[in-house]
């Protein structure tokens, strides 16, 4: 059966469901309350669990004593998980966990637990770098032509120093899970990118077999890099609900804690020098960056400075981790690349005003520093169209007399997103009903509609045909959802194992048509001979066909394997263009456009796509403008873990965003790419730069608060 | 009044009620002065209780329902951990983002921000209340239409808020649907839908009344 293992996608022209502008399946369910998430759940005999961390950021355990809080009516369990001598090395370290009949006992009873500490001294802040002690740990520097030679002969020389702090991802659902011991099998309901991976953390950590872990998740309220282990809080639940006979215990974070402890982005601060010879071509590129990660250090990808421009011939590139008293960094939507993208790009565009050139000119003449020039070329006009570049920018700070100054920036981003390895099973029953089984799970990018959209291509169904199963680990392994990575896997498992069904129906309907199976075709809820479309019968009398048999067919995708196969790939672009206005009297910067140009190959479905870019701008603007966790020296925790102090931009902050979807068919052809990291890489950048041009001086740390413009405005006169 | 004040405190254990506290103070206390007595006499008329749970009927959605609360527990914990009414979402528990939002006699209240005690007597609407009939309301399909959800975890506390904030102004400019939208957070940013989800909300509600 030559033609079951073509599975390649239909021509642009020939796609009736993909490339076109569906409403997610499960949107009717999340805009009714519909939608159960698993910290909505509440199983029969479920008790709540609490935990307590440390108040202090760096500290010896003298004594824990938990018996007022085990003698607590309605406490069922209480597990301390330090002992005296253990050491605590950041201010929210978990200390104790128990459960509880009632929320509001559970809590009581934390309070109940006495620990009694003695405090040393810690280290939060990690800006400073002559502050750090022997806390720095520096990794060696890479060396790449003559920098001094070339700063020497360099036509204009810039040189800032520049910082992003750590952020944390504040995922709206917490951290947290509700999870049933019973014997030697679980039931358990976390929030995780990561269904089917995270049953081994529990039946490792509990002694259980893997197999009798039993995941389930329908809906998650966003995890951004920060969800794919059981975490201390559910290991310990699990102890919980097996030490209290089986209950069910849902532990959901409250926020400071979630804050504090479920996961951050490391903080990036740079001395730079760069080099430009006068038309334009950077010469030299020179970063010393140090960064903190938490106790473990920093954990920046400092290889990918210069950003995007990796070919200067010029380079010199050192990092020091900073080893501080917090909470550790996770994943965090396109690692390291935000924030080396917005001390490349702010360099850069340093650099273009020594010259007095249009940074959009100086990017284009050093595209060939970058492995994309022409894509780059391509999508920087089209923001320049869409911004209307050439007629709004001016020369950094020649922005007019008034006190609101307005200003263009732009930055550029990339990334990888091939699909990872991703197994599917698709059924085909008699009563032409179609399942689609993966443990894979729908973060709110659109997965679930994105597998229905393929498997109806295919079938030349209408996607509410199809039955999308996902979100539970006795599905096929289909993979966690990192580095964009779920849609390139799913969507090629998902046509792989609906190709291969197809094709067990065409062998049923091709005897009964006296046709080879190779002549027939699946469209507009029919199965026909090609070419002429009238011999053939309906989707549903071909499935009668089958009398009880269903059919079930695998289908893989295997990374190794996927290049030859064409389904996905890896490797994209993108650019940002900000326009700003900023208040010099108040230091208020206001978002009036943000423009973002991306690729990523074959678009499944352009609305949900351009949601994810939305999304990712916004994101930028919060990081450009508001949000920042912030350390306080003296007690060692976190000042703002709260969403008051803890800032994000509102709906009114963000100024008007306008997404191009970068679709052409040699774009197309390449396949499905990621999408989620790399449109949320070149916000930050591009708004740093538009402040800087607005105001005529670089205010070289975000978040670009209005003490921190105000500063920089000193900066200008002094 | 500080209870650190009230004599009568070490002597009770378990059966402490606020109208023991307020008989207590009456008896041993001179200094209080004529106001503070006629909101205590109020207070007392409200017929307070606690600290243990104390039963309440909250009428949610045109039903009642019973059940019993700490009278420290908030609304949003009381729909969520008792009555399994679980679209309101509890995220910063501390009257800030807006994602448990719900209608209260009319207006948009955060859940997280009302104790359960009370919030009795009150018309209470949940996003669950909002479909008639199975049917989802506009401004549920609006955000369906305009994917105005990613995660989704806002989405219950902005629908509200939407729908309480047309109620008001049923409409609204561009502006005034990003003014009147300003107490809710979204995390994934699904805004531009928002704003649009709204819009056309508006326009869709008021099709349904002139129909």
């Amino acid at each position: 059966m030559p033609n079951a293992t073509d599975y390649h996608w239909p021509p642009m022209d020939k796609r009736r469901v993909m490339g076109k502008r569906l409403d997610r399946l499960d949107g009717i369910a999340k805009s009714t309350g519909a939608a159960k998430y698993n910290s909505d759940i509440k199983p029969e005999g479920m008790l709540f669990g609490a935990l307590l961390t440390s108040p202090h950021a760096h500290a010896k355990v003298k004594s824990i004593d938990t018996s007022a809080a085990e003698k607590l009516a309605g406490v069922t369990a209480v597990r301390a998980i330090v002992a005296a001598g253990d050491e605590i090395q950041w201010a929210g370290q978990e200390i104790a966990f128990l459960a509880a009949t009632t929320e509001e006992v559970a809590n009581d009873a934390v309070r109940l637990i006495k620990v009694d500490y003695e405090v040393m001294p810690h280290l939060v802040l990690e800006e400073d770098l002559s502050k750090v002690g022997n806390r720095a740990r520096p990794s060696g520097e890479q060396v790449t032509g003559d920098t001094e030679k070339a700063f020497q002969e360099a036509d204009a020389t810039a040189e800032d120093t520049y910082g992003i702090p750590v952020l944390t991802h504040c995922c709206l659902e917490p951290h947290g899970q509700t999870i049933a011991i019973k014997g030697d099998r679980a039931e358990y309901f976390p929030s995780t990118q990561n269904v089917y991976g995270i049953a081994s953390d529990i039946g490792r950590a509990l002694n259980i077999p893997i197999a009798n872990v039993h995941v389930h998740m329908d809906y998650m309220g966003g995890g951004f890099g920060s969800k794919f282990p059981a975490d201390r809080w559910g290991l310990e639940s699990a102890e919980l609900s097996k030490s209290s006979g089986g209950r069910p215990v849902k532990l959901f974070l409250d926020r400071a804690t979630e804050l504090t402890i479920a996961g951050n982005r490391p903080s990036v601060f740079a001395k730079v020098k760069t080099g430009a010879k006068k038309d334009g071509t950077i010469t030299a590129w020179q970063s010393e960056t140090w960064s903190t990660g938490g106790i473990g250090g920093g954990n920046l990808n400092a290889a990918l400075f210069p950003y995007v421009f990796t070919q200067v011939p010029n380079r010199r590139i050192s990092h020091t981790a900073v080893s501080v008293n917090a909470g550790g960094a996770r994943a965090w939507r396109a690692p390291s690349h935000p924030q080396v993208c917005f001390i490349t790009c702010s360099a850069f565009e340093d650099l273009a005003a020594k010259i007095n050139m249009d940074p959009l000119d100086m990017f284009l003449k050093n595209l060939n520093y970058t492995s994309r020039a022409e894509l780059y070329k391509f999508q920087f006009a089209k923001a320049a169209e869409l911004m209307d570049w050439k007629k709004n920018w001016h020369p950094r700070g020649d922005s007019g007399s008034g006190h609101v100054k307005r200003g263009l920036g732009l930055a550029l981003g990339t990334w990888g997103g091939a699909g990872h390895a991703s197994t599917c099973k698709t059924t085909i029953h008699p009563d032409a009903s179609v399942e689609v089984e993966l443990a894979t799970q729908d973060l709110g990018t659109g997965t679930r509609t994105m597998v229905a959209m393929i498997a109806a291509e295919t079938f030349g169904l209408p996607i509410t045909a199809i039955k999308v199963k996902l979100g539970d680990n006795s599905y096929p392994n289909s993979g966690g959802s990192g580095g964009s990575t779920t849609i390139g896997g799913v969507t090629s498992s998902t046509r792989k194992s609906s190709v291969n069904a197809l094709a067990k129906l065409f062998e049923v309907v091709a005897k009964s048509l006296d046709v080879s199976q190779d002549d027939l075709e699946a469209v507009d809820q029919r199965i026909r001979v090609k070419g002429n479309p009238d011999k053939g019968m309906s989707f549903v009398q071909a499935c009668q066909k089958l009398g009880v048999n269903s059919i079930s067919e695998m289908g893989a995708n295997e990374p190794a394997k996927a290049p030859q196969e064409g389904l996905n790939t890896g490797g994209v672009g993108g650019v940002q263009m900000a326009d700003v206005s900023v208040d010099i009297e108040t230091g208020i910067v206001r978002m009036n456009r943000l423009v973002a140009v991306q690729d990523c190959g074959l678009v499944v479905n352009p609305k949900t796509a351009e949601s994810q870019v939305y999304g990712a701008c916004i994101m930028s603007i919060c990081g450009a403008l508001y949000e920042e966790r912030i350390m306080d020296e003296q007690t060692g925790r976190v000042l703002n873990p709260d969403m008051e102090f803890y800032k994000l931009a509102g709906i009114g902050d963000i100024g008007e965003i306008i997404v191009h979807m970068d679709i052409r068919e040699e774009m197309d052809k390449r396949g499905v790419v990621g999408l989620g990291e790399p449109c949320a890489i070149g916000g930050v950048a591009a708004i740093a730069n538009a402040v800087a041009n607005a105001i005529g001086v670089r205010a070289p740390r975000v978040p670009l608060t209005p003490a921190r413009v105000l500063a920089a405005l000193d900066r200008r006169i002094a | 009044m500080s209870l650190k004040k009230d004599p009568e405190k070490r002597k009770r254990k378990s059966n402490f009620s606020r109208r023991g506290f307020l008989q207590g103070v009456g008896v041993t206390s001179g200094v209080l002065t004529t106001g503070v007595l006629e909101t205590e006499a109020e207070a007392q008329s409200a017929k307070l209780l606690g600290p243990g749970e104390v039963p309440i009927t909250l009428q949610i959605n045109g039903k009642p329902y019973k059940t019993s609360v700490e009278p420290r527990s908030t609304l949003l914990d009381t729909l969520r951990h008792r009555l399994d009414i679980t679209a309101a979402k509890r995220v910063c528990d501390r009257g800030t983002c807006g994602a448990c939002t719900v209608s209260v006699d009319g207006k948009a209240m955060y859940s997280c921000t009302v104790l359960a005690i009370d919030a009795q007597g009150r018309q209470i609407q949940t996003l669950e209340g909002l479909s008639q009939n199975g049917k989802p309301h506009p401004v549920s399909k609006a955000f369906v239409a305009n994917d105005a959800q990613q995660c989704g975890y806002c989405t219950p506390g902005f629908v509200m808020a939407a729908k309480t904030f047309l109620d008001h102004n049923p409409n609204p400019t561009h502006e005034e649907v990003k003014a009147g939208l300003g107490g809710n957070l979204c995390r994934c940013g699904t805004y531009m839908g928002i704003r649009q989800a709204v819009l056309d909300a508006a326009k869709e509600m008021k099709g349904t009344k002139n129909a």
